[in-house]
C-alpha cells in the first residue's frame, strides 16, 4: 500500500482559558488514503467538526492544537505558519461546510468567488482560465448554464445550488483532500441524495480523498469506505465500513444504529429507540469510559482508569472492555 | 439598479414634500407670521396693516402653493431683516458649513474607520480598549466645552490656529476637529460592531478555506459588508453636522447657515426660516438617497427591495 494522503497522529483540541478548559478532542489517530473515504459520526458536541477545523488550521482563535503531527503526502503541516498554510489550504486540501446559505458571500457573484480561489494559488493565469475552469466545474457538479450563474449572487441561488458552487469552489484548484463536514445537514433529503452522489462522482473522477464529518449513519453507509466513531472527543470504534455496520463491537455504535428507524419493521406510532443520557462534559478530567453512564452492559469496573483501543487488525479498532464480540456476526445480519 | 435609485429618488420628492409642508405649517399656522413681524408694542391696525402688507388675509393653501411655485424655482422672497432676496443671504453662507460638515466628517472618518479596524481585528486588546475608551470620551464631552478647550490649547497657549473666523482653510482646522469628534463615535463603535460580527460569519470561514489572506480577507471579504451600514450612519450624521453646526459656529464666529439659523429665528425672518429649513432638508434626502444608492451597489441584496 502507498503512503496515506492524510495522516494524523495523536491531535488534541482545547479550547477556551486554562480554568475553563473543554477539552474537546482528545487524541485522535487516523489515516485517509488516496482516493479513500473516511467519516467520522458522532453526535453534536462530540468534536468531530474540530476535528476537521483543526486538520485545515481553522480553528476558532480561543482553541489550541495539539499532536504529534499530521501530514499531507508525507509532508508535515502542524508546525506550519497561517500564512504557509494558507498556500496549502484550497491548493492540497479544500473544505465544504454544513451551511451553503451563509457560506458564500452575499456581496460578491458567484463567478467572482471561484475565481478568485483559483488566482489565489495560480496568481499568473489569465483572467480568462479562472473564469473557464469555473464554468467547467459549475457544470460538473451539476449546474446548468453555468457562464450565466457566473455573474448570479448567492441569494439569486437555492440551497441545492449553493452547495453545489461550494462543492465547485472547494475544486478550483484540484485539492487532493476534500474535508465536508455536514455538508447536506442543511439540505433537503432529495437533495441531499444527489449532493452525496455528486460527491461520490467527483471522487472518483478526480481521484479525490474525502473526511466526511456526520452524525447522519445513513450517509456514511453510502458514502464511507472507513467510518470512525466519535465519542466525547474520542474515536470509541473504526474500522472499514462493513465491519462497523455488520459488526459494531462498541455498545455506542450498537445504540446508534439501533436509532435508525427502519421503514416495515420500526412500529408506527412507537417510542423510537434513543441512547439515554447525555454526552459528558468535555470541561472536566474524564475518569473511566466516557460512556459509562449511559451503556446498558456497563460494569463497575468501568469506570476506572483509562479504557483503552483494542486494535485486533490495522484500522479494527474499539475502546470498550465489554465489546459485543460473540454475537456481532448473528447481530450484524440482522442489521444489514 | 437604475429602477431602485428611481424609486428611492421619488420617495425622497414625497419626503421633501411633505417636509415643506410641516415647515411652511409651523410658520404660518401654527404662530401668527403678522404678528411676529409687526414686533411687540404693534396696535391691532399695524397688525392688519401687516397682514394686508404681507399677503397673509389669503387662504393657507393658496398662499402654500405660491411659497411652494417660488421656492421651486429657487425664490424664497425677501428677507424681512435684511431685505435682500433669501436665497442669496442662505446661498452666501451656505459653503461656510458646507465645507465645515464636510471637513468634520472626514476627520471622524479617517480617525474612527481604522481605529475600529485594528479593534474588531483584536478584541479585547489595548487597542481596542483605547478605541473604546475614546469613543466614550467623545460622546460624553460636549462639542462646546471641547472647543473652548481647543481654542485655549491650539490658539491661545500654542499659537498653531486662528482663534475665530472662516476666512481661509486654517481657520476650519479646530472647528470641524471639534464638530468631528462629536459625530466619531457613532461610526467607530457601528464599524467595529459590524466587522467583529462579519469576521464571525461562515463566508470569512469559506474565504480561508480558499487560501485567501489575511489582508484579502479583511478589506475586501469583511470591510464590504460592514461597512453597509455605516455608510447609513455617516449620511445621517452629516446631516446633523449640517445643522448642528450652530454652536460651533458661534463659537468660533463662523458665518454658516448655523448662525444664520440662529439669527432669523430670534429676529423672526420667516422666509429666511423656511428657507434654511427646506434646504438643511433638502441636503439631508439628497444625502440619504445618496446612501441608499451607495449601499445597493455595496450589497446586491438591496437593489430588488
Amino acid at each position: 500500500m502507498t503512503a496515506p494522503l492524510l495522516k494524523v497522529d495523536d491531535l488534541h483540541v482545547r479550547i477556551g482559558a486554562r480554568d475553563r478548559q473543554v477539552h474537546a478532542v482528545r487524541g485522535i489517530s487516523f489515516e485517509i488514503a488516496r482516493g479513500e473515504t473516511l467519516s467520522i459520526v458522532g453526535e453534536s458536541g462530540c468534536g468531530k467538526s474540530m476535528t476537521s477545523l483543526a486538520v485545515m488550521g481553522l480553528l476558532p482563535r480561543t482553541a489550541r492544537r495539539e499532536s504529534h503531527g499530521i501530514s499531507i503526502d508525507g509532508a508535515r503541516i502542524d508546525g506550519l505558519s497561517d500564512r504557509a498554510m494558507s498556500d496549502l489550504r484550497g491548493l492540497k486540501l479544500a473544505m465544504i461546510f454544513q451551511e451553503p446559505m451563509t457560506a458564500l458571500n452575499p456581496v460578491y457573484t458567484i463567478g467572482n468567488q471561484l475565481e478568485e480561489a483559483y488566482r489565489r494559488h495560480n496568481p499568473a493565469a489569465a483572467r480568462g482560465d479562472a473564469r473557464a475552469r469555473a464554468v467547467y466545474l459549475l457544470e460538473k457538479v451539476g449546474i446548468t448554464a453555468a457562464s450565466e450563474r457566473l455573474n448570479q449572487y448567492p441569494h439569486q441561488l437555492s440551497g441545492g445550488l449553493r452547495q453545489r458552487v461550494m462543492i465547485a469552489m472547494a475544486l478550483m484548484c484540484g485539492p487532493d483532500l476534500i474535508i465536508a463536514d455536514e455538508p447536506t445537514t442543511a439540505l433537503d433529503v432529495t437533495i441531499q441524495a444527489q449532493i452525496l452522489r455528486l460527491l461520490r462522482d467527483l471522487q472518483t473522477e478526480f481521484n479525490l480523498s474525502i473526511l466526511l464529518i456526520t452524525h447522519d449513519l445513513g450517509i456514511v453507509a453510502r458514502t464511507a469506505d472507513k467510518v470512525a466513531v466519535m465519542y466525547a472527543g474520542e474515536f470509541v470504534e473504526t474500522g472499514t465500513a462493513r465491519e462497523v455496520f455488520n459488526a459494531p463491537a462498541h455498545p455506542y455504535t450498537r445504540g446508534l444504529l439501533a436509532a435508525i428507524p427502519v421503514p416495515g419493521k420500526t412500529e408506527r406510532g412507537g417510542k423510537l429507540a434513543a441512547i439515554p443520557g447525555t454526552v459528558p462534559s468535555l470541561t472536566d478530567h474524564l475518569e473511566g469510559c466516557s460512556f459509562f453512564g449511559r451503556c446498558s452492559r456497563a460494569v463497575p469496573d468501568c469506570a476506572l482508569g483509562h479504557v483503552a483501543l483494542t486494535e485486533p487488525s490495522a484500522g479494527r479498532a474499539w475502546r470498550c472492555r465489554r465489546p459485543y464480540l460473540e454475537e456481532a456476526a448473528h447481530q450484524g445480519g440482522a442489521l444489514s | 439598479m437604475m429602477v431602485y435609485a428611481l424609486k428611492r429618488a421619488v420617495l425622497g420628492l414625497a419626503i421633501m414634500l411633505t417636509i415643506s409642508m410641516a415647515v411652511f405649517a409651523l410658520t404660518n399656522i401654527a404662530s401668527d407670521p403678522a404678528i411676529a413681524i409687526a414686533g411687540e408694542g404693534a396696535t391691532a391696525t399695524d397688525v392688519e396693516a401687516v397682514r394686508q402688507r404681507y399677503g397673509f388675509d389669503r387662504p393657507v393653501v393658496e398662499r402654500y402653493a405660491e411659497w411652494l411655485g417660488h421656492a421651486v424655482r429657487g425664490d424664497f422672497g425677501m428677507s424681512y431683516r435684511q431685505q435682500r432676496p433669501v436665497a442669496r443671504v442662505v446661498l452666501e453662507r451656505f459653503p461656510v458649513t458646507f465645507t465645515l460638515a464636510c471637513l468634520a466628517l472626514g476627520f471622524s472618518l479617517a480617525l474612527a474607520l481604522p481605529l475600529a479596524m485594528f479593534a474588531a481585528l483584536w478584541p479585547n486588546s489595548m487597542i481596542d480598549r483605547f478605541a473604546v475608551l475614546t469613543a466614550l470620551v467623545a460622546q460624553a464631552v460636549p462639542t462646546f466645552w471641547l472647543s473652548l478647550l481647543g481654542i485655549l490649547v491650539f490658539s491661545v497657549e500654542l499659537g498653531w490656529l486662528p482663534v475665530s473666523g472662516s476666512t481661509s482653510f486654517v481657520h476650519y482646522i479646530l472647528p470641524a476637529a471639534c464638530l468631528g469628534f462629536f459625530a466619531m463615535p457613532a461610526i467607530l463603535r457601528l464599524t467595529r460592531a459590524g466587522l467583529l460580527e462579519v469576521l464571525e460569519a461562515d463566508y470569512i470561514r469559506t474565504a480561508r478555506a480558499k487560501g485567501l489572506r489575511t489582508p484579502t480577507i479583511l478589506v475586501k471579504h469583511a470591510l464590504r459588508n460592514a461597512i453597509i451600514p455605516v455608510v447609513s450612519i455617516a449620511s445621517v450624521q452629516f446631516g446633523y453636522l449640517l445643522s448642528g453646526s450652530v454652536i460651533v459656529e458661534t463659537i468660533f464666529a463662523m458665518q454658516g447657515i448655523g448662525y444664520l439659523a440662529w439669527e432669523s429665528v430670534s429676529s423672526a425672518d420667516l422666509p429666511v426660516v423656511q428657507a434654511l429649513v427646506l434646504v438643511t432638508a433638502f441636503f439631508y434626502v439628497l444625502l440619504t438617497l445618496f446612501a441608499d444608492i451607495l449601499n445597493a451597489w455595496l450589497d446586491p441584496r438591496i437593489r430588488i427591495a
